[in-house]
């Protein structure tokens, strides 16, 4: 795509702190001479169709995001391509966590017992804890109810708060379990909304990645290089940059790679979230 | 969950060779774990990997997510070495990568206080490792010749050995016994000190928010100072309210005198006007309250009051005979400061006539005219004992005691 543009990127705005992270990127950048600026969209199913048709030139995606936009590239004949992620994507798991108290043993035994989820489109503590307990013989809303906390649809999960609510659930004696990311976990143990020894871990998912920075085929290489460049140069150690990195919750940037995605993908599919052509076909979603 | 207490968690190992190893039981991330990982890694700094023991059941699972997050490696190791072994990463040292020392906690330690602390130490404790970056507050004062003194510490620590308290320092049930016109004298010049100490509160309270923070020993004295002037507004209104009078008259020329002191944005100006004019001339009128007030009560107000005041003095003496001595330009601003005053002033009436008058009955104690001949006469010994210690404050900052006689002249006869 040849414009006149500075390289824009589409972000979501999950929280205020998104401003101030992609404010200081852009004065960053301007520092290194790279003309950058920055759209915020409310959602990402909002943001994918934005970069599909051409309002971005790069996207700050969810794991869900790329799913969909790599679906909708490939139905359209096109192609997109993972450049970019923090040190902090690569290899998280997801638990299912129960009082430590209460008597289940494993995974089947969560059988007629209600599981607290997050938000319906978030990738750790919906889409990929459910297509695990499915993978286990455990069909959810069958096997066992599911009691979804929807903080903030179609911001995939970015926002903590489904993960936390289910958590006190789990805590409250509300549900019998409680998805959430592994990070999330130590969270919640640090802020005290699990008490130390309260829960134990009932099952983990297999290793998975989480955001990434997508292009599509019409992006400007040059462009994306130095982007991308600039990015992996950024250092921990840079005062200016360093507040930056922290609220974005990383030490570095690295490569993008899509080998982390293959459980996502097959989560989408299980649960019917997506169709192959990156069509929504979940029930009741976007609400 | 912790480990026993007689065992040292890390085990640096029979030889070089050997890495170190954590023994952290049964303890969780989830009961604080990552500390005693932190500690291991901070002693074992400079690439050494520390091998993590332990039996929680999630142990390497929560350290690898823990790692991840802190940016450290995490190798997963056989069963009969541990659990885990850990690399600590670049970012766990980054903070301190460019920081800087913000000087010395001790201020006697050599180059413990910097002449122009940089507005990027901002709140940081003098002497911290201070992380680069963030926030750069504009602390207007920020310059040590214009506002340190070596002494500042002690009067601090003189100021707070010496707090009291107005219940316990004062015992308000004794009798007054002179007559209702006495009393009203002392009512009136207890308003007018109430009035005078709300000057010397909000000026010192200004500047306060103004001091980088530096010159910790500098703001704690400023701290305490407004804290001394609160106190004694509450015993001079105590003692204005305590017989049923209330508070008396309060005169424009003197709000209009104070208000000078209030509005001058120098702090040194401020500081000479407030303390070494204004509050050493209060030394005496409290001194000649104690000596000659007629009831006990007011006298150990006065007491208690003076002593506060006396070390307000001596703290702006040691700055301004500091600063004066490095920047001797300093003493024609004071003298100019003085003279612009007295300029503002000319069209206001000074002390009020009835204050004035108060003072004569007060210290005469009754209302005959041998007894009020004796007030008058005692006021007058007053106004020349405050002169004189003025000149005398005047000539210790280096004014020739020509230049101390003038000066002490123009001096506001609102006294403060």
């Amino acid at each position: 795509m040849t414009t006149s543009r500075p390289f824009t990127l589409g972000a979501v705005a999950y929280d205020p702190k998104v401003v101030t992270i992609w404010e200081g990127f852009k004065t960053w950048f301007a520092g290194c001479e790279f003309a950058f600026d920055y759209v915020l969209y409310s959602g990402y199913e909002a943001q994918v169709k934005g970069h599909l048709a051409g309002q971005v030139d790069i996207t700050w995606d969810s794991p869900l995001a790329w799913v969909r936009t790599r679906r909708l590239a490939a139905a359209a004949g096109r192609e997109a391509r993972a450049v970019a992620m923090r040190d902090t994507d690569q290899d998280l798991t997801s638990v299912v966590l129960v009082r430590s108290a209460d008597s289940l043993a494993d995974a089947a035994d969560l059988t007629g017992r209600t599981v607290a989820t997050g938000a319906i489109d978030s990738p750790q503590s919906h889409l990929l804890p459910m297509a695990h307990l499915a993978s286990l013989g455990l069909d959810p809303g069958t096997a066992f109810r599911i009691r979804r906390f929807d903080v903030m649809p179609t911001k995939h999960g970015d926002h903590v708060g489904g993960e936390r609510d289910a958590t006190k659930a789990l805590v409250d004696g509300e549900v019998d379990a409680a998805c959430v990311i592994d990070g999330n976990q130590l969270l919640f143990a640090k802020e005290g909304t699990i008490a130390a020894g309260a829960v134990r871990v009932l099952t983990r998912t297999p290793p998975y990645d989480h955001c990434t920075m997508t292009v599509l085929d019409d992006a400007d290489g040059a462009a994306v290089d130095r982007f991308v460049e600039l990015l992996l140069a950024m250092s921990y150690e840079d005062p200016v940059v360093r507040p930056l990195l922290e609220l974005e919750g990383l030490k570095a940037w690295r490569p993008g790679r899509t080998s982390g995605y293959e459980q996502l993908e097959a989560a989408v599919d299980r649960l019917g979230f997506y169709g192959a052509d990156g069509s929504i076909t979940a029930e009741g979603y976007p609400p | 969950m912790s480990a026993p207490r007689h065992v040292r968690p890390l085990d640096r190992g029979r030889s070089d060779a050997e890495r170190p190893r954590l023994e952290l039981g049964p303890l969780g991330f989830d009961g604080g774990a990552h500390v005693l990982v932190k500690l291991a890694l901070t002693e074992c700094a400079g690439g050494t990997e520390v091998v993590v023991r332990g039996t929680h059941p999630e142990l390497l699972a929560d350290l690898r997510a823990w790692c991840r997050q802190q940016g450290h490696g995490c190798t997963p190791v056989g069963p009969d070495v541990g659990v885990a072994a850990v690399r600590r990463g670049r970012a766990a040292g980054a903070r301190s990568v460019g920081a800087e020392r913000a000087g010395h906690a001790i201020a006697t330690e050599p180059g413990a206080v910097v002449a122009r602390p940089p507005p990027g130490w901002g709140l940081a404790p003098r002497g911290a490792l201070v992380e680069p970056g963030g926030p750069a507050p504009d602390f207007r004062l920020a310059d040590r010749d214009e506002l340190w003194t070596e002494r500042a510490e002690s009067f601090y620590e003189q100021a707070t050995a010496t707090q009291w308290d107005p219940a316990v320092a004062i015992d308000w049930s004794q009798p007054v016994v002179h007559g209702p016109a006495i009393e009203r004298a002392v009512v009136q010049v207890m308003t007018f000190l109430v009035e005078n100490e709300e000057a010397a509160l909000v000026v010192p309270a200004r500047f306060l928010g103004q001091v980088h923070p530096h010159f910790r020993e500098v703001q704690q004295v400023l701290a305490v100072t407004v804290a001394d002037e609160a106190r004694h507004i509450e015993v001079f209104t105590r003692r204005a309210t305590m017989t049923g009078y209330g508070p008396a008259l309060s005169t424009v020329g003197g709000r209009a005198s104070l208000q000078s002191l209030v509005d001058e944005p120098d702090y040194a100006t401020a500081m000479f006007l407030l303390s070494v004019m204004g509050e050493g001339t209060f030394l005496s009128l409290l001194g000649f309250l104690e000596r000659h007030a007629p009831d006990p009560v007011t006298r150990r107000v006065a007491q208690l009051t003076r002593r506060d005041e006396a070390r307000h003095v001596a703290f702006s003496m040691a700055h301004l005979e500091r600063h004066a001595r490095l920047q001797p330009d300093l003493r024609a601003r004071l003298a100019r400061a003085v003279e612009h005053r007295h300029q503002a002033l000319q069209q206001t009436s000074g002390l009020n006539d009835d204050v004035f008058d108060a003072l004569v009955l007060l210290a005469a104690g009754e209302e005959d005219p041998a007894s009020i001949a004796h007030g008058w006469q005692r006021v007058q010994d007053l106004q020349r004992d405050m002169a004189e210690a003025r000149q005398g404050r005047l000539v210790r900052l280096g004014f020739s005691p020509g230049e101390a006689e003038t000066l002490s002249s123009l001096h506001t006869r609102n006294f403060m």
